[in-house]
C-alpha cells in the first residue's frame, strides 16, 4: 500500500483549509491509501519520457496591452458574502499570535 | 391548459417532445410550430417528470427558468416572422449545465459552497446561444464540480436515469444527458474532463461529444482540470450535435487555451455521414478496450457495431494502444492536480458561502470551515489527493510520472492514426448501474470511465453514439469514436453512418416514462 496514514490526511487537509471531522479523517485516509496506491502504477514509467503539461500547440498567448471596461464594482461585490464601503469585507488576517 | 393551446399546428405537445433538434428547427423555421409552443411542452414535461431531487422525478434540472424561456421563445419567434437570416437553431430549447456561468440564472457547480450563487456575467457558449436564438430552459445536475460519473456527488440529489429510474444516468453531466432521453431538453451543454459528456451519453441512449481540446471556449466555465476540460454538445442525433457544435464552437480572446483555428465541418461531415458510405474509411478497434470488466453484452454491443460499420464499407483492423493502461491512474493524479488548485478560489471572501464569521475567528478558520461545509466527500478527497500529488515530496513521484504518461498516451494515438482515420471502442465498460451501488467505493466509480479518459489526456475528438441496448440487462449502450484533434468531422461522419445504419435506433427513442406521469 501506499502507507497513506490518519496523520497524512490531517496535514493535507490542514494545507488544502479543510476543517475535516475525526470520522472522515478515517473514511479518507482508507480510501485516499487506496487511490493513490492505485495511481501510484505510473511509476513504472521511465524517468527519461518527457511530460507533456497541456496538448494545445501554442505558448505565451498575448493580448494587446490597452484598458479595457471590467466588471463594475457592483456586479463584482453583488454575490460577496459581505461588503462594506464598496470593498470585500473579509474575518481579521492579523491573529494576536503574530 | 387545453390541448390547442399546448400543441402546434397538427403536432401534439408529446409529438414535439419526441421530435429531434434538426425537425424542431425545420418546423420552426417553416413557421408549422412556434418556438413558444416548443418551449411550453418542453416547461410541461419537465413538470411532468423532473420531480425535486427528494422523490422519484429524473431530476435533471437543478433550476427552470420558464418566465426566460418563453420570453426568449417569443424573440425567436419575431426573428424568424421577420425572415431575416435566423441561425440554424434558432427557436429550439435548450438546457445548460450548471457549472457554465448565467447572469438570469444561479450557477451552483452541484455544490453548497456556490448555493444560489448568481454569476455577473455569462459564459462565452451561453452568450453563443442567446446570440444563435436558441432557448435557454434552466441548468442542469451535474456531480459536484463536474467529479463523478453518476451525478450522485451532487449537493442537491442525483437524476435518475429515464430508461430505470433506479440507476445513474451517467455523470458527470448526467442531468444534461437525461434531460435529452426524458424529452425534456432536445439539446444541451455538457463538459467533458474525463468522459463527463459521453459516459452520461452512452448510458442513456442519447449522443454526447467531447470536441478537440480548446475548440470551444471555456470562458465562463467554472475551471475543474483546466488541461482536460471541455465544453461539448448532447443530443438525439448526430446532426443534432453537429448542428449545435457550430454554434459554440470558435476562437475566443477571453479563453487563453483557445484555439484560433476553423471549426472543422462537422454538420457537412454528419450529413455526409447519414448517406452511409465509409469506403475508404480506415476504422482502428482498440485492442486494450476489451476483455475483463466488460459487461458481456456491451461487448456483443460494440462486436455488432463493428461488424456494421464494415458492412459500411469501413476498412477495420485492429490496433493496440498499450500505454492506455495508464490513462485512468495518470487521469486520477493530474485532474485532482489541477482541482486542488483550481478550487482553491472557494475561500469565503468574495463569494459563495462563508461559515463562522462570528468576530472571534481568523480568515484562516473562517476559510477551513467554509470549504469543510461547502464540499462534498468526492471533492475534499480529490482535493487532498491532488495537495499530496503535488507536495515536494510525492511531485516527482506522482504528478511528474502522470504527465509521461500523457506523453505515451499522445504517442499510442499519434502511432494508431498513422493507421487509422479514427478509433472505436465501447464508450463504457458496462451500462447505467444502480444508484448507491458505487458511492462508498470510487475506485469503482472512476472505472466508469476507463475508455474516455484517453481522448481527454491527448486532447482529441470524441463522440459517443447510441449502439442499441445490452442483452443482458436491456440498457442502452454508446459506442465512442475517437479522431485525431481538430479533426472532429471524422468523428461525426462515422458516427452518422453508423447511426443511419442501425434503422431500428434512428431518430430519437424516448423511454417511457408514464408510470410517473401518472403518479403526478
Amino acid at each position: 500500500m501506499s502507507d497513506i496514514t490518519r496523520d497524512d490526511v490531517a496535514h493535507l487537509a490542514r494545507l488544502a483549509r479543510l476543517a475535516v471531522t475525526d470520522d472522515e479523517l478515517d473514511t479518507f485516509s482508507r480510501q485516499i491509501d487506496a487511490i493513490v496506491d492505485t495511481v501510484s502504477a505510473v511509476g513504472d514509467i521511465p524517468d527519461d519520457v518527457p511530460p507533456t503539461a497541456q496538448v494545445v500547440p501554442q505558448t505565451n498567448v498575448l493580448r494587446p496591452d490597452a484598458t479595457e471596461p471590467s466588471l463594475p464594482r457592483e456586479a463584482a461585490l453583488a454575490g460577496a458574502p459581505s461588503a462594506e464601503e464598496g470593498r470585500f469585507r473579509v474575518p481579521r488576517i492579523l491573529g494576536e499570535e503574530l | 391548459m387545453s390541448d390547442t393551446q399546448r400543441s402546434g399546428a397538427g403536432a401534439s405537445g408529446e409529438e414535439l417532445l419526441s421530435l429531434d433538434a434538426t425537425e424542431l428547427a425545420r418546423r420552426l423555421h417553416a413557421r408549422e410550430v412556434s418556438s413558444v409552443e416548443v418551449t411550453r411542452a418542453h416547461l410541461e414535461r419537465i413538470e411532468a417528470v423532473d420531480g425535486d431531487g427528494g422523490g422519484d422525478g429524473v431530476h435533471a434540472f437543478l433550476h427552470v427558468d420558464a418566465d426566460g424561456a418563453l420570453a426568449a421563445a417569443e424573440v425567436a419567434d419575431r426573428a424568424i416572422a421577420d425572415g431575416g437570416p435566423v441561425s440554424p437553431l434558432a427557436g429550439v430549447p435548450i438546457a445548460v449545465k450548471d457549472n457554465m456561468t448565467t447572469t438570469d440564472m444561479p450557477t451552483t457547480c452541484g455544490s453548497r459552497i456556490l448555493d444560489g450563487w448568481r454569476p455577473p456575467y455569462d459564459a462565452t457558449v451561453v452568450g453563443r446561444l442567446r446570440a444563435a436564438g436558441l432557448v435557454p430552459l434552466g441548468k442542469t445536475n451535474l456531480d459536484e464540480f463536474a467529479m463523478g460519473s453518476s451525478t450522485e456527488n451532487s449537493a442537491f440529489g442525483p437524476s435518475r436515469n429515464p430508461w430505470d429510474l433506479t440507476r445513474i444516468p451517467g455523470g458527470s453531466g448526467g442531468g444534461s444527458s437525461a434531460a435529452v432521453a426524458a424529452g425534456e431538453a432536445p439539446l444541451a451543454l455538457g463538459s467533458d474532463t474525463g468522459g463527463s459528456i459521453r459516459q452520461p451519453g452512452a448510458v442513456t441512449g442519447t449522443v454526447g461529444v467531447k470536441p478537440t481540446y480548446g475548440t470551444v471556449s471555456r470562458f465562463g466555465l467554472v475551471a475543474f482540470s483546466s488541461s482536460l476540460d471541455q465544453i461539448g454538445p448532447c443530443g438525439r442525433s448526430v446532426l443534432d450535435a453537429a448542428l449545435l457544435h457550430e454554434v459554440i464552437a470558435g476562437h475566443d480572446p477571453r479563453d487563453q487555451t483557445s484555439v484560433d483555428a476553423p471549426v472543422p465541418p462537422v454538420v457537412e461531415a454528419a450529413l455526409a455521414g447519414a448517406r452511409g458510405d465509409l469506403a475508404g474509411v480506415r476504422v482502428g478497434v482498440v485492442s486494450e478496450f476489451a476483455g475483463e470488466g466488460y459487461q458481456p453484452g456491451v461487448s456483443a454491443a460494440f462486436t455488432d457495431a463493428v461488424r456494421v460499420l464494415g458492412e459500411l464499407g469501413a476498412d477495420v483492423v485492429e490496433v493496440s494502444c498499450p500505454s492506455f493502461s495508464y490513462a485512468l491512474p495518470a487521469y486520477y493524479l493530474i485532474a485532482p492536480s489541477e482541482a486542488s488548485s483550481n478550487l482553491a478560489r472557494f475561500d469565503a471572501m468574495r463569494y459563495g458561502l462563508r461559515v463562522g464569521d462570528d468576530g472571534s475567528r481568523s480568515t484562516d478558520d473562517v476559510m477551513s470551515l467554509t470549504r469543510e461545509a461547502g464540499f462534498g466527500a468526492e471533492v475534499k478527497r480529490r482535493i487532498m489527493i491532488g495537495t499530496h500529488a503535488l507536495s515536494a515530496g510525492s511531485y516527482d513521484a506522482l504528478y511528474g510520472k502522470a504527465q509521461k504518461a500523457r506523453t505515451l498516451i499522445v504517442r499510442d494515438f499519434t502511432a494508431a492514426f498513422e493507421t487509422c482515420d479514427v478509433l472505436v471502442s465501447p464508450t463504457t465498460p458496462t451500462t447505467a448501474f444502480r444508484i448507491g451501488e458505487r458511492i462508498d467505493d470510487p475506485l469503482a466509480m472512476y472505472l466508469a470511465d476507463l475508455c474516455t479518459i484517453p481522448s481527454n489526456l491527448a486532447g482529441n475528438a470524441a463522440i459517443s453514439v447510441p449502439c442499441g441496448t445490452s442483452a443482458d440487462d436491456g440498457l442502452p449502450v454508446g459506442l465512442q469514436v475517437m479522431a485525431p484533434a481538430l479533426a472532429d468531422d471524422r468523428a461525426y461522419r462515422v458516427a452518422a453512418a453508423y447511426e443511419t445504419a442501425r434503422g431500428e435506433s434512428t431518430g430519437p427513442r424516448i423511454p417511457e416514462l408514464r408510470a410517473l406521469e401518472g403518479s403526478r
